[in-house]
């Protein structure tokens, strides 16, 4: 990474519900550069998915600006449509469109977006597929899958669109435990080819490994921030001290 | 028996006298005819403006939402037979159509009305078909799709509606049963439908009850397998519904 250059800034992002009763986020900043893992940790309603959803604006913010290449996607003349195309989601329940064999889930996107011909979609998935050792599953159903293939399948499903940067919610926390591995496996393998990500996860191990930097949540706020090394084993705010000896 | 007093004068003879038939047979096939004709088209035609319906009720413009539900609403809370009168009188006042017979028994200037009012009725109820069916589908589904930057109308066409489809076509095969009793309505102004057959036995042979009984037998012999065979299907679709 030589440059590193800012590919999101979350400025003073608020998110209410219920006309202001509830308050999922309470004015959250953030920078994401090109490159970056950034894990976000916290306890489960500390608003870390409602701030991930706000990246590619699943969540509309109340206040506050998402600027995303240089763009405040949170401008509602923006069409919001072609900056998702460069921002890959993948979900905590995968997902994938059960109507469509796995090769259509991963080209639908791409060709309906008159971004790939039909063929070169194709290809592009049949590679993905390879790469990730599902090669034969292209012609299946998506219930016919186990949850990790389903998940890893839904990974590759966005990266068919090419994107600058992938969002990870929860991404292995519907999974039965023998398929955690599977997933995070293909997740670090993104991350040392260079691909920038944001990963809300409860596994620690994963971040402390992986991520460049750990953002910690609690209420709505990002309470601490650092490299992993930092926020596990010298964290300085008391909730996060309290959080981590009850996962660790 | 004290209560025989009760049916006297009244004999099954009465219930099951067909002797009409061979004269008047016509009335009634052509009835049934007319009948699923008048379903059928006025429940395809309900479709479109009901996926419209569906679509601006769910919108988030509080306006397009309201035009809808207002609509929904007129339709659904006043009778069939209003809704036909004022729509043959107000709007095909207006609007002539010419009278021609097609088929060799339906008289457009009179269907033409029938069809309009049924299908505008059925709108309502299929809208609210198509409203659920949509939201039954995994809101994951819409987010996914979204996500990978398809418009809202995209994710609509190609990953929601193809899911919808399944929760859907079972009670619109409903919508077309109960089309098939409701168009009965028509008779009102003339349609040469079942009932108005079946009346029109009635008055002509003073035979007053054994027509009638007769159109309910027809009516049950359609719309009993009908609604068997619609169980059917749902149970099947079930049975394949573990994504």
């Amino acid at each position: 990474m030589a440059t590193k250059s800012e590919l999101i800034r979350v400025e003073n992002v608020v998110k209410e519900y219920n006309d202001g009763a509830v308050k999922a986020l309470n004015g959250c900043s953030l920078t994401i550069s090109q490159g970056e893992v950034v894990a976000i940790i916290g306890p489960s309603g500390s608003g870390k998915s409602t701030l991930l959803r706000c990246l590619n604006l699943l969540e509309t913010p109340t206040s506050g600006h998402v600027i995303f290449d240089g763009v405040d996607i949170t401008d509602k003349r923006v069409d919001i449509d072609l900056h998702r195309r460069k921002m890959g989601m993948v979900f905590q329940h995968f997902h994938l469109f059960p109507h469509m064999t796995v090769l259509k889930n991963i080209t639908l996107a791409p060709v309906k977006l008159k971004l790939k011909t039909p063929a070169e979609a194709e290809k592009r998935a049949r590679e993905l597929l390879e790469r990730i050792g599902l090669a034969d599953k292209a012609d299946e159903y998506p219930n016919m899958l186990s949850g990790g293939q389903k998940q890893r399948i839904a990974i590759v499903r966005a990266l068919a669109m090419e994107p600058e940067v992938m969002l990870f919610d929860e991404p292995t926390s519907a999974l039965d435990p023998e398929m955690v591995g599977e997933v995070l496996d293909l997740m670090r393998a993104l991350a040392a080819d260079g691909m920038t990500m944001a990963v809300v996860t409860h596994e620690m191990g994963f971040a402390r490994e992986v991520a460049s930097r750990v953002i910690f949540m609690d209420g709505g706020a990002i309470l601490e921030e650092n490299t992993p090394a930092e926020l596990f084993d010298r964290p300085q705010n008391p909730r996060t001290q309290a959080f981590l000896s009850k996962v660790l | 028996m004290w209560w025989s007093s009760l049916f006297e004068g009244m004999s099954p003879a009465n219930f099951f006298n067909f002797s009409f038939l061979p004269k008047y047979a016509s009335f009634f096939i052509q009835g049934v005819e007319y009948t699923l004709l008048l379903s059928v088209v006025s429940v395809a035609l309900a479709v479109i403006p009901a996926l419209a319906l569906a679509l601006m009720r769910l919108s988030k413009s509080r306006f397009i939402h309201g035009l809808s539900g207002a609509y929904i609403a007129v339709f659904r809370s006043t009778p069939l037979m209003v809704q036909l009168y004022i729509i043959y009188y107000g709007i095909f006042g207006a609007i002539k159509i010419p009278s021609a017979v097609i088929l060799g028994f339906i008289d457009i200037s009179r269907f033409i009305p029938g069809v309009v009012a049924l299908a505008l009725n059925s709108s309502a109820y299929v809208a609210e078909i198509f409203r659920a069916g949509i939201l039954a589908v995994d809101i994951g589904q819409t987010e996914a799709s979204r996500s990978l930057g398809l418009s809202a109308w995209q994710s609509m066409r190609l990953v929601v509606l193809p899911q919808a489809i399944k929760n859907i076509l079972p009670a619109l095969a409903n919508e077309l049963v109960t089309m098939v009793k409701e168009s009965s309505i028509c008779s009102v102004l003339g349609m040469s439908e079942l009932i108005w057959g079946a009346k029109t036995v009635a008055s002509t042979t003073y035979k007053t009850l054994a027509p009638y009984v007769l159109a309910a037998v027809i009516y049950f012999a359609i719309n009993f397998p009908a609604g068997k065979a619609i169980e059917a299907v749902e149970r099947r679709m079930r049975r394949g519904d573990k994504v």
